[in-house]
């Protein structure tokens, strides 16, 4: 259980590639220190250690969770986050609300 | 010690009692563990801090989990909510763990400096922040409390045990909240179906509320087609078909338009109730993601719509159709 010494850089957010156009998550290798907190943090499978850097495994089946960009200490992931849920969309956009998920407002 | 509170790796028959109730969707805000630290067996100053949320179903399967081992639990305070789905809200959040090492006292407690954190915190809490802000590493554990075990003495987590899967099991402890979630519009519905259509009206309601709540979760990964609205349309199409033919038969089918209208009607109403009731099940699957279940509503609404209006047309020709004497 070695605790991970990483260097935190990258104001900014990832500038990162055009995507797949199945989910919205972006990877830009260039800014990769393959530190592998991604693949310790994605329930899918996502991610997988490579030489140099990180690679996209499975990118298909990311469901923008967004554990990977949020622990990626030099943001070198983007994905916009939100949860998959039709009831909690279709919900907010017929009351012309918020999305509210998992929780008090939600499910009920 | 002190702030330190002793708890059980056992349930009580109280306990499973509560479990019973969550799983009834009975006040379901309101399973709560009151936050802060505690501990389970004999742990020392160098026994590991395993994180979790005050969702009564999470605390007890992580206790439940570590019988024959010391260590320390830390509960956030997630309202009652558990990990994942507070970790998706920003509750289960950097800031909240920061705030309950601090609030309890952990850095005089223990002297290493890691938190164990479940896998599926992770969309809550950057690591590298909270190792910024309290000192502590935090470490991802796996996603299952069940294999906590195995990751303390490993010291690390396996491939399998950073996996979401989604089995049988736990699809079917979803039904009885999902019945509940559905309980007052199909009484509703059921009502009308048997004073307007009569029992087999009422049948047809019954066997779409038990495809959608329960054959439905139950199939999910058999049933053909990519997206959950057209699994559920090919359910309600499988469940509609025997149903028409076995009501035609009960009935009596004279092959009068009245009546085949009504059947038809039905057969065009099943995939899109079912087909709709799929739909709103992305949210309990463990892998829909916000941009895929966009897509689906965009694509499939329109069709549920079109197919709902159409079968009540069908339904409406039938009765007044009877009633006016037209057939």
């Amino acid at each position: 259980m070695e605790s991970l010494e990483i260097p935190v850089m990258a104001p900014e957010p990832c500038a990162c590639g055009p995507g797949n156009g199945i989910n919205t998550l972006r990877f830009e290798p260039r800014r990769c220190i393959n530190c592998g907190r991604c693949t310790e943090v994605c329930p899918h499978g996502v991610f997988r250690r490579g030489e140099k850097t990180i690679e996209l495994a499975n990118e298909n089946d990311c469901m923008e969770c967004g554990a990977c960009a949020l622990n990626c200490p030099t943001r070198a992931i983007a994905v916009e986050s939100g949860v998959g849920c039709a009831a909690a969309m279709m919900k907010a956009a017929i009351l012309g609300k918020d999305e509210v998920v998992c929780g008090e407002d939600c499910c009920e | 010690m002190t702030g330190v509170t002793s708890t059980t790796t056992t349930l009580t028959g109280r306990d499973k009692g509560e479990h019973v109730l969550i799983r009834l969707g009975y006040r379901r805000m309101f399973h709560r563990i009151k936050p802060g630290l505690y501990s389970v067996g004999n742990p020392s100053p160098e026994s590991p801090v395993l994180v979790t949320a005050n969702f009564t179903l999470s605390f007890d399967a992580l206790r439940t989990s570590l019988g024959g081992v010391d260590a320390y639990i830390l509960v956030l305070d997630t309202k009652g909510v558990n990990v994942w789905c507070a970790a998706g809200k920003g509750t289960f959040g950097t800031d909240e763990v920061v705030r309950s090492v601090e609030a309890s006292g952990l850095k005089d407690v223990v002297t290493h400096r890691k938190l164990v954190l479940p896998q599926l915190g992770a969309p809550g809490v950057a690591a590298h922040e909270v190792k910024k802000r309290t000192g502590f590493a935090v470490l991802f554990g796996p996603v299952r409390a069940s294999d906590v075990r195995e990751y303390l003495r490993l010291g690390k987590a396996t491939e399998e045990m950073r996996r979401v899967r989604f089995p049988t099991q736990d699809r079917a402890v979803l039904i009885p909240v999902e019945m509940k979630n559905y309980m007052w519009p199909s009484l509703a519905i059921a009502v009308a179906s048997l004073l307007l259509g009569g029992w087999l009206a009422l049948t047809a309601v019954v066997l779409a509320f038990l495809s959608g709540t329960t054959l439905f979760p139950l199939l999910l990964p058999h049933l053909p087609t990519k997206h959950f609205t057209s699994k559920g349309m090919t359910l309600g199409l499988l469940v509609s078909l025997p149903f028409a033919v076995l009501a035609s038969y009960l009935s009596g089918f004279n092959g009068s338009p009245g009546t085949l209208s009504a059947l038809a009607g039905v057969i065009v109403l099943m995939p899109p109730v079912v087909g709709y009731m799929g739909l709103n099940w992305t949210g309990c699957s463990t892998y829909s993601s916000r941009t895929g279940v966009k897509k689906e509503i965009f694509r499939f609404v329109p069709v549920i719509v079109v197919l709902l209006v159409a079968g009540l047309i069908m339904l409406a020709i039938s009765g007044v159709g009877q009633l006016a004497g037209w057939f």
